[in-house]
């Protein structure tokens, strides 16, 4: 049995990792291999890297931390942010990146999910979407989730699928930061509706939302989160241990 | 010792040569037939289609300089598609010849995993034939190692040393005396994976 996973999430501005705090036996928690490589020994099942950095200087510092980490980090690294041209692809890929996730790239230029699977493999393109309700519908949402594309966001997932993306992240702008649980009736929706894993993200609060998540809906392959795991309000192992005793299939 | 990677243009070698670096192997990445011959050991490493991964081993004459250093025992382990071609034929869009190294073939996944999804992407516990296999001698047996593909070897039932579970018992893993081949990533199988190339440096 494939195990469900646990995927911590670490923003990177300028090549430093931002909102990392305090953790124990870590002399310094925004640099990327530090988190990394504490993760990965807590349990992390798989790593992803967004770059929030909006200069050229930056990028080049994201790619040069990616590349350290990826050195001496044995697990899946998904990189995401500023990926806006098979260029892009190539420069994370190259610096030891496994999947790429793509976002606003995607809805400007729907075409690159498509070039980016044929070029490197479906199993290489993550497709990352913001979600949110608006008058009972769920719309797509661009830059960072706050602009309304007015593109229906199950439609949309699913035109990606079709075009190659191997992987989906359902980001729910409702029920993010609300620390209340994961969206399940979105997720539901999009589990539905494509045969590609599916990586839920956005609403996590404590452990028990990760046991509803998997126990309510057995289809969603992954669970993501970021401040939870950062702040030290969940523990990776502990969490994992808690979905065992759950009866949910994690790797230990 | 030497190991030698096998490039020969297929997929990004980033991963696996630092995976190496980290277990303190002496890695050498090359297409020359010279380098293969002087190694000690061979990894042939792989991501894409069988069809071109092959033809690209056979442009370059690579092929026959594989069979030739496994059939004087030379440890080999393919690596993925790397594992695939070690087999003799896939049936990847085709029909296509491999080397021929283990018997068997390379079929798609999707007729024997029932509704599960394709590729198998994940982390999956390794199930080991017995008696164990060396290659996993610091290993065991439900360890966790990560898998991404939709086609796995079949047919090869003397050769398997471990399978994984998904929806059907998938071939995880293939020996041969020398020649061995695992169809997951031990370069993205954190420590789990680190011990089993360290347990391939160590035969």
């Amino acid at each position: 049995m494939v195990t469900k996973r646990i995927i911590p999430c670490l923003d990177v501005r300028n090549g430093r990792v931002v909102k990392g705090v305090n953790f124990e036996g870590l002399n310094d928690v925004a640099s990327p291999l530090e988190l990394a490589s504490f993760y990965s020994q807590n349990g992390a099942d798989e790593l992803v890297f967004y770059d929030i950095t909006a200069s050229a200087e930056g990028r080049q510092l994201f790619t040069d931390a990616l590349k350290e980490v990826a050195s001496q980090i044995f697990i899946p690294l998904t990189v995401g942010g500023g990926i806006n041209s098979l260029d892009d692809f190539d420069r994370v890929l190259k610096c030891g990146a496994d999947k790429v996730s793509v976002n606003s790239g995607a809805i400007k230029n729907p075409a690159l999910i498509g070039e980016a699977a044929k070029r490197y493999g479906d199993q290489c393109v993550v497709l990352s979407a913001d979600i949110k309700r608006v008058n009972g519908a769920f719309h797509v949402f661009a830059k960072g989730g706050r602009e309304d594309t007015g593109m229906e966001a199950i439609d949309w997932i699913r035109k990606g699928v079709d075009n190659g993306a191997g992987e989906i992240v359902v980001n729910s702008i409702d029920t993010d930061g609300v620390k209340k649980g994961f969206d399940i009736e979105m997720l539901r929706a999009v589990c539905d509706a494509v045969s590609v894993p599916v990586i839920a993200s956005g609403g996590a609060g404590c452990k028990a939302d990760f046991v509803t998540l998997f126990e309510t809906l057995p289809k969603v392959d992954a669970g993501l989160a970021a401040s939870i795991f950062h702040f030290g309000e969940v523990e990776i192992r502990d969490l994992k241990r808690t979905l065992r005793d759950a009866g949910v299939i994690v790797r230990l | 010792m030497k190991i030698a990677i096998v490039d020969y243009g297929v997929g990004n070698l980033f991963s696996l040569c630092s995976s190496f670096r980290a277990i303190g192997a002496d890695t050498v990445v090359t297409g020359d037939a010279a380098a293969l011959r002087c190694a000690d050991k061979i990894v042939l490493p792989g991501v894409g289609a069988f069809a071109d991964a092959a033809k690209k081993l056979r442009a370059g004459g690579l092929d026959q300089v594989l069979i030739g250093e496994a059939n004087r025992d030379k440890p080999l382990l393919g690596i993925c598609l790397g594992m695939q071609l070690l087999l003799q034929k896939s049936f990847e869009y085709g029909e296509h010849d491999g080397l021929g190294l283990i018997s068997g073939n390379v079929a798609g996944i999707a007729p024997m995993v029932g509704d599960r999804k394709i590729p198998h992407i994940g982390w999956n516990a390794l199930l080991f034939s017995t008696p164990k296999h060396p290659l996993f001698q610091n290993t065991k047996e439900g360890d966790c190692v990560y898998f991404v593909h939709s086609y796995a070897a079949v047919d090869c039932e003397q050769s398997i040393i471990a399978r994984a579970e998904y929806g059907a018992l998938l071939t995880a893993a293939v020996a041969r005396d020398n020649v061995m081949g695992v169809q997951f990533h031990p370069e993205k199988s954190g420590e789990v994976g680190l011990n089993i190339l360290r347990a391939f440096c160590a035969l």
